[in-house]
């Protein structure tokens, strides 16, 4: 068992505090933004010059000049503010947000990521990643915890290329939540069901216990 | 010799894009289809199909089109020299793609906030600048680095252009712009940088119908304002299946 990148990002929506600032970067880490637990409503930004942007619309009443940067269509919310990208990465690179959450190919026990280019063959794009990388006060990523073939994700040091040095702080995969403190990986949760040792087997750098090792649990969504 | 008047007022498309020379560097606003000025770009392509000019250009985009409208029509007739973007990467990029990977289009790949921080200090006149982003990583590549208060950053210097062309909302004849929601991005950025702006408006009004306070990109950043009442939009387009000049509307 291990959780789906749904659960994921229920989980990571679990950390973000009420009227907390957040980027979510494209693909799976969207979803967190379904997930914020009762009470608590987050500000999310876009870099393409949204902040307080709302959830997608129903199908057919999608305005596209109101998207994210997925190109996905969002909608208003009361609050809701435009601004030009200079102003949108003024408030990325000027350590306004307080939460980045992204996908990742691999993450570093130091912290660096990579998550922009599979190498020379394909096309390199790199979007608002290495900007976010070094703005956002907590920069967390969300992966699965091996590659589809079973590769570790979480390495010593990254083979592919960087986006960012020493950047993340903390990493919800499919089997556990692990944070980065002084160039280790520190493990803060694990699935029930999974031994340490198993964990470990999958992880390409040394899991670090500091304290206790809580329960991984999501609910079935 | 053209007349330095207070109506930038444009009668066509046609006429907008007529003075972009080969070998251009060309800014275009958008990111994704919210902001692409497809009309002034199809008018481009219009001239270069009748004349065989403009070719050559270096484009400025957040991206590298989508589908085969706007901006990928454009790199689809082989008018793109080179393109400098942050994600070169959409739903249907293939016509990118194919060039790029045959070796038949320059990519200068830019993290999206540097490239915004370029354009906006080619605008205000600022010949470089340190950024934290691409530090320690392949695009920060030749790029001198400097440490301020214990952290490291790249150098990376402006970016400016021959030419801009941009969609707004509403404009007035004076060419104070207005933008629709997000659709604004990195245009009022692209209309400070470039020596000739150029701007497609759905609403062309007379000085005086927009509130001074309301007004996003001040018209001295405006060189040619020209009216196209229902814009295209491309996500529209291609979920349409259209193709430029083909199958347009």
């Amino acid at each position: 068992m291990k959780l789906t990148p749904t659960q994921m990002a229920w989980r990571a929506a679990q950390d973000i505090a009420d009227g907390a600032y957040v980027n979510l970067g494209i693909g799976f880490p969207e979803m967190v933004a379904k997930f914020q637990p009762p009470g608590r409503q987050a500000i999310f930004h876009t870099e393409n010059g949204i902040l307080g942007f709302g959830e997608a619309p129903p199908p057919g009443e999608e305005d596209w000049d109101l998207i994210n940067a997925g190109k996905k269509a969002v909608t208003l919310r009361p609050g809701t503010a435009f601004f030009n990208h200079a102003d949108s990465f003024a408030m990325v690179r000027g350590g306004h947000l307080d939460v980045a959450i992204l996908g990742a190919y691999q993450v570093a026990e130091n912290g660096d990521l990579a998550n922009w280019s599979t190498g020379p063959k394909g096309v390199p794009a790199v979007g608002g990643a290495m900007d976010l990388v070094h703005g956002a006060r907590r920069v967390a990523v969300m992966t699965d915890h091996v590659t589809k073939d079973g590769q570790p994700k979480l390495l010593e040091r990254c083979t592919m290329p960087l986006t960012g040095v020493s950047c993340v702080t903390r990493i919800y995969t499919s089997h556990a939540v692990i944070d980065v403190v002084d160039s280790h990986f520190v493990l803060r949760e694990k699935l029930p069901d999974l031994s340490l040792e198993d964990l470990q087997a999958m992880t390409g750098a040394r899991l670090q216990v500091d304290g206790g090792i809580a329960d991984l649990t999501a609910p079935e969504i | 010799m053209r007349q330095r008047t207070l109506d930038k007022t444009i009668g066509s498309l046609a006429e907008a894009v007529s003075s972009i020379p080969d070998g251009a560097t060309v800014m275009i606003g958008g990111f994704g289809g919210s902001g692409s000025p497809i009309e002034l770009i199809h008018a481009l392509i219009d001239r270069f199909r009748a004349t065989g000019s403009p070719t050559g250009l270096t484009v400025v985009n957040n991206n590298a089109g989508n589908g085969h409208v706007g901006l990928a029509a454009l790199i689809e007739h082989d008018m793109v020299k080179k393109l400098i973007c942050s994600f070169p990467r959409s739903a249907d990029p293939v016509v990118f793609t194919e060039r790029y990977q045959a070796g038949q289009i320059e990519l200068e790949l830019v993290p999206q906030g540097t490239l915004a921080e370029r354009i906006r200090a080619g605008g205000a006149g600022i010949p470089a600048f340190y950024t934290p982003a691409s530090y320690g990583t392949d695009l920060a590549e030749g790029k001198p680095v400097e440490m301020f208060e214990g952290r490291h950053y790249v150098r990376e210097n402006w970016l400016r252009a021959d030419y801009a062309l941009v969609k707004a909302h509403v404009g007035d004849t004076l060419g104070n712009l207005v933008y629709r929601m997000a659709a604004r991005n990195f245009s009022p950025l692209m209309c400070t940088a470039a020596k000739v702006t150029i701007v497609q408006v759905s609403k062309l009004v007379a000085p005086g119908d927009i509130d001074p306070e309301a007004v996003v990109t001040p018209g001295i950043f405006v060189q040619g304002i020209v009216e196209v009442a229902s814009p295209a939009q491309e996500e529209t387009l291609n979920r349409a299946g259209a193709r430029y000049p083909e199958q347009v509307a």
